[in-house]
């Protein structure tokens, strides 16, 4: 690891100003935030990232930042609350099945003890090759060096999303099911606060895979913003090779509201598949209205992965992406709801 | 009658007391010191940069950025590398498990090949360094695996013995009436022990003392004596306690040399701590293998052919060849038998040991073939094995000293319920979740080393043992103790084992599930000599004090030397020397001059369950029964079966290492993407002791249970798998991927 100065001011202001340094990308920006650490002090010893300032912003003085808040217009979950502390809350896991089952079921509980929330989302791919310095090639960590995953090791890989310069799959839990509840992102920045849509924090990769978010340099998220609720007949389904610690093959990340056998409201949020947080929209466009049946379940995800595009040894994700949807959505409907 | 799955099973007949491991407590509480812990110096840390093609040429390496950071004392690349002397690889009369010597060249062999040592005053300095070092490569396409254009395939005369034939399997094969045939593989793990791979070497006046995990204290002292090119004598391993092993610590590497040459250079005490990803390239590794199995029976299940080729890869530098047709004809019938094994030679590390090396990648595909044959049979997989099971050998008629694989049968498939099972492919299910029985029987041969042992016994009815042995986790200290205290007489906490020291009396590997045999008949050979001082009867509390005064002394120590049957005393010699005996081993897989075949058996028992959508497989419950002679501890025999099994399990659906076939590299370097099983993945695991006896063996009646559970889970998995399913995988592991395509 290289020397870094560290920085842990109190107040936000104070954060985002230490923080507001000119970056041409994301992993390379001389200035990091440090929530838990528990992706980027990973990505410093293994050289990957070499921040010359980390800005601790865990002692920041803001109580609204800490805090989770139900209110009429939704749940305010502040970017600092933990991963524990959200899926420990009673209300929460009553209201919001897939805000905590995604959760639940990400890292261990060591790392959930440790890690933020803002960070959470913003937690980096898991490609082989982008955190190993050694391969020459990655456009995400040395932009225009080109992408060795593509003709490489990739059954991690994305297949929705993907571009000829990436294919690093976005591996975190929570985000699908943020996107699938139409979620709005709460930044600071130097010029004051914006409110984003979650569905427009993570930058498909494109011709600029080191460009990750449509966060500016020195950007703090401060809250997420979770409109409408209760969601209570939802859940997230995770697939995985091993049954605990360990990243998704595919998951789906689903909230419906049922009038009889009828999909009244659907919202799906794909995991594990794709280069970001995926909001399942062309499923979404065919169920909504439609009966939910395991054949009309199947043709959406038919449908949702009608794009997607594999490589040597990917191509199970999208027959798993497509049955994990399906049974996400059979599940929420058997699924017994408390009234 | 079966014993509970409780941790401390009450011991059955020729079974000893389920006492806790002695250095339980210390374990737990974090109060044993490991290598890389050794306390009282403040070594200079060294670390490794390592190559990132896998073969090719360094063509520049320009160390000056690194020699710029405060702290840091050398940087050794191949043009300043500490001086070594080459020693040859272990089975060909050295002490390398590979012998691809680093820093002696530019030229590079394969993956993760050191090219540079960073020597600094921390850890962290020197890894920051190596990070700045800026090197060039001039890199050839590599041939890294089985099937890649470039790999030479060998078929050396050497492994003709190994290499078992009976009958005329072709026409055999062409007559029977049942045949099956498939191709089968497995792919390339690593140990991944949770102690990493260390080493702290420090010179005074000329000697070499060494800290290193290590499972053949005595190889290592004299391998890092021939580097050094000094006095075996003046080289001390230190290592009393390791956290895991598995094969990986086995034989000596080049790190050791390279640590000690800089220690000796900058006359300063030096550490090196391997990272993880490290681990996979710098150590030997359990490499990939392929086969061709094909089995013939007639209508009633007897085998009638049997034909197995298999292709192991291999470094182009070493062979670690398995050929285990050894374990696998000695378990069925009598049909005509042909084997065949190749070398694949790529650009690779040396392979080596990792738990039951031979039986693992062996068994898997026979046992799986064993399945496949009674669902063409339309029979029962234990009645298969029933109808071939034999008293002596297909090969050369050789007997077993012992065979219990039925009773572990029966008594498995009873626990297990396997009475329940519907043999129909798919036919069982609950709710979305498709289920599946597989059973598969688990081999291993008792095999046995010289070893020797001093055994002490004071006045005050204590005793101590002393012998350069190892416990890399799984109850050797204590398993001894139980031997001496028995033979001895006297309560186990009396007794103080003494182990992992290379000055102590010389012991083997350890390794090939033969220490407790090996180690433990020295130890009864040295009380039988201490009991002929004392008029062939051992004193008692009673009398101790007085025997004692007899003879005038406060304690008697005597050594015990045990010569394994149809070995020459020369392989004491050898052992002492740190050297293996491969042209004379007491192998149980052999039975050449009229030895007879000795194995512990098992028989394993796994339920799946499959999700009719998502495919994912999850292992709610395993059986495993086993009858391996007289058991020392059942606690800690216990313990070493379940990990057994739960490794196996592990490997059948987890654990790979994923290769980059283009650029011929491990991939998925770390725990957190090479897999392995958590305890969510492990429910329940039942483990029975069938009690068995066998004088023969060895004096004390103990087969080596260390290897046995993990033989033959992969394959009750993958068996249980095409029970559920109807679908059959034969390339492990067997992941969502292969059932959802």
């Amino acid at each position: 690891m290289r020397p870094f100065a560290y920085e842990r001011p109190t107040d936000a202001a104070t954060a985002v100003a230490l923080a507001s340094v000119p970056a041409s990308a994301h992993v390379t920006a001389p200035v990091q935030y440090k929530g838990g650490g528990t992706t980027l002090i990973d990505l410093m010893k293994l050289d990957v990232m070499q921040p010359t300032t980390v800005v601790d912003i865990t002692a920041i003085d803001d109580e609204a930042m800490h805090r989770i808040v139900p209110s009429d217009e939704g749940l305010r979950i502040g970017s600092l609350v933990t991963m524990a502390k959200l899926h420990a809350d009673p209300s929460v896991v009553r209201d919001y099945p897939l805000l905590t089952e995604s959760l639940w079921q990400a890292a261990s509980q060591q790392l959930r003890n440790m890690a933020r929330l803002g960070g959470n989302v913003l937690q980096r791919t898991r490609c082989l090759y982008f955190r190993d310095t050694s391969y020459d090639q990655c456009n995400k960590r040395v932009p225009g060096s080109g992408c060795a995953a593509l003709d490489g090791s990739n059954r991690g890989h994305a297949v929705l999303g993907t571009s000829d310069q990436c294919i690093a799959l976005y591996p975190g839990d929570w985000a699908p099911a943020l996107v699938a509840l139409d979620a709005r992102v709460e930044v600071l920045g130097r010029t004051g606060k914006r409110l984003i849509a979650f569905a427009d924090l993570h930058r498909l990769p494109g011709t600029t895979p080191h460009i990750e978010t449509s966060l500016s340099p020195g950007e703090l998220i401060t809250a997420f913003i979770v409109p409408g609720g209760p969601r209570r007949r939802s859940l997230y389904r995770k697939i995985r090779d091993r049954e605990s610690y360990a990243f998704a093959n595919a998951s789906a990340a689903v909230a419906i509201e049922l009038d009889g056998r009828t999909l009244r409201d659907v919202r799906i949020g794909l995991g594990g598949v794709a280069t970001i947080p995926w909001r399942a929209h062309r499923a979404e466009g065919m169920l909504r209205g439609q009966e939910l049946t395991e054949a009309n379940a199947r043709a959406a995800a038919e449908a949702e992965f009608g794009d997607a595009r594999t490589r040597e040894h990917n191509g199970y994700k999208v027959v798993l992406g497509k049955a994990t949807m399906v049974r996400a959505l059979l599940d929420a409907q058997a699924m017994e709801v408390p009234r | 009658m079966s014993v509970g799955n409780t941790a401390a099973p009450a011991p059955l007949a020729n079974m000893g007391e389920p006492i806790r491991r002695s250095e339980s407590v210390a374990k737990v509480t974090g109060r044993l010191v490991y290598a890389a812990d050794a306390p009282g110096q403040s070594p200079l840390q060294a670390y490794f940069l390592t190559s990132a093609i896998a073969r090719g040429r360094v063509l520049s390496i320009d160390a000056a950025p690194a020699e710029a950071l405060d702290g840091v004392v050398k940087v050794y690349t191949h043009l300043n590398a500490p001086r070594r002397i080459a020693t040859p690889y272990t089975q060909k009369g050295g002490y390398a498990s590979d012998t691809n010597m680093p820093l002696t060249g530019p030229e590079i062999h394969h993956d993760g090949q050191i090219i540079a040592m960073v020597i600094a005053e921390t850890y962290e300095i020197a890894r920051d360094a190596s990070h700045r070092i800026v090197t060039r490569y001039d890199a050839t396409t590599p041939a890294a695996t089985i099937d890649s254009p470039g790999v030479d395939i060998l078929h050396p005369d050497a492994l003709a013995e190994k290499e078992k034939k009976a009958g005329d399997f072709a026409a055999a094969l062409a007559a029977a009436p049942v045949k099956v045939e498939g191709v089968y593989s497995t792919p390339a793990q690593h140990q991944n022990a949770i102690e990493l791979y260390s080493t702290t070497a420090s010179w005074s006046a000329g000697e070499l003392t060494i800290h290193e995990p290590s499972q053949f204290v005595v190889e290592l002292a004299n391998g890092a004596a021939a580097m050094m090119g000094i006095d075996p004598s003046k080289v001390h391993v230190v290592n009393p306690y390791m956290g895991g092993a598995f094969g990986g610590k086995g034989f000596m590497t080049q790190r050791t040399a390279l640590v000690a040459g800089a220690a000796r250079e900058l006359a300063r005490p030096v550490r090196n701590v391997v990272t993880r990803d490290q681990g996979f390239t710098l150590a030997t590794y359990r490499s990939e293998t392929k086969h061709h199995v094909r089995l013939a029976a007639d209508h009633d299940g007897r085998l009638l052919a049997y034909g197995h080729e298999s292709w192991e890869m291999q470094s182009r530098h070493d062979d670690y060849p398995l050929a285990g047709f050894g374990v696998t004809t000695a378990m069925y019938g009598k049909p005509a038998i042909l084997t065949r094994v190749n070398l694949v030679k790529a650009d690779r590390q040396t392979s080596g040991f990792m738990r039951a090396p031979v039986e693992m990648p062996y068994m898997y595909p026979l046992e799986s073939a064993m399945d496949e044959l009674a669902f063409a049979l339309d029979m029962d997989p234990i009645e298969l094995r029933r109808v071939n099971d034999i008293r002596e050998s297909p090969i050369d008629g050789a007997r077993f000293t012992s065979r219990s694989l039925m009773r572990c049968y029966d008594e498995a498939a009873a626990s297990f319920g396997w009475s329940k099972r519907d043999p129909t492919p798919g036919s069982m299910r609950e709710g979305d979740w498709l289920i599946g029985y597989g059973c598969a029987t688990a081999g291993y041969p008792t095999h046995m080393a010289p070893a020797t042992a001093r055994v002490t016994l004071s006045a005050d009815g204590s005793a101590r043992v002393e012998v350069a042995g190892h416990d890399s986790g799984q109850g050797t200290y204590t398993a001894l103790g139980q031997v001496a205290a028995r033979e001895l007489g006297i309560d186990p906490e009396r007794v103080h084992v003494a182990m992992g020291d290379s000055r102590l009396p010389a012991a083997p590997a350890s390794s090939n599930s033969l220490a407790t045999a090996s180690i433990g008949s020295a130890v009864k050979l040295a009380i039988d000599k201490l009991r002929s001082r004392f008029g062939n009867a051992l004193p008692d509390d009673r009398d101790r004090s007085a025997a004692f005064a007899r003879l005038g002394v406060s304690e008697i120590g005597d050594l015990g030397e045990f010569l394994p049957p149809g070995t020459n005393p020369e392989v004491l010699g050898m052992l002492r020397k740190g050297q293996v005996p491969f042209a004379n081993q007491a192998r149980g897989d052999e039975s050449k001059n009229g030895k007879p075949l000795m194995f512990a058996f098992g028989a394993e028992f796994v339920e799946v369950r499959i999700h009719r959508l998502t495919r994912e497989i999850r292992v709610p419950r395993m059986t495993g029964a086993f009858a391996a002679g007289r058991i020392v501890n059942p606690r800690t025999a216990r313990s070493q079966l379940m990990g057994g099994m739960i490794w196996g399990m592990s490997s059948a659906l987890l654990e790979a290492t994923e290769i980059d076939e283009k650029r011929g590299r491990y991939v998925n370097d770390s725990l957190g993407e090479y897999l392995m099983a958590v305890n969510a993945d492990v429910p329940r695991v039942d483990v029975i002791m069938v009690p068995e006896e066998d004088p023969e063996v060895n004096p004390l009646g103990v087969k080596g249970i260390g290897e046995l559970g993990i033989v033959g889970t992969a394959a009750a998995v993958a068996n249980a798998v095409h029970h559920a399913t109807g679908k059959r995988i034969r390339d492990l592991p067997i992941v969502m991927d292969k059932l959802l395509a």
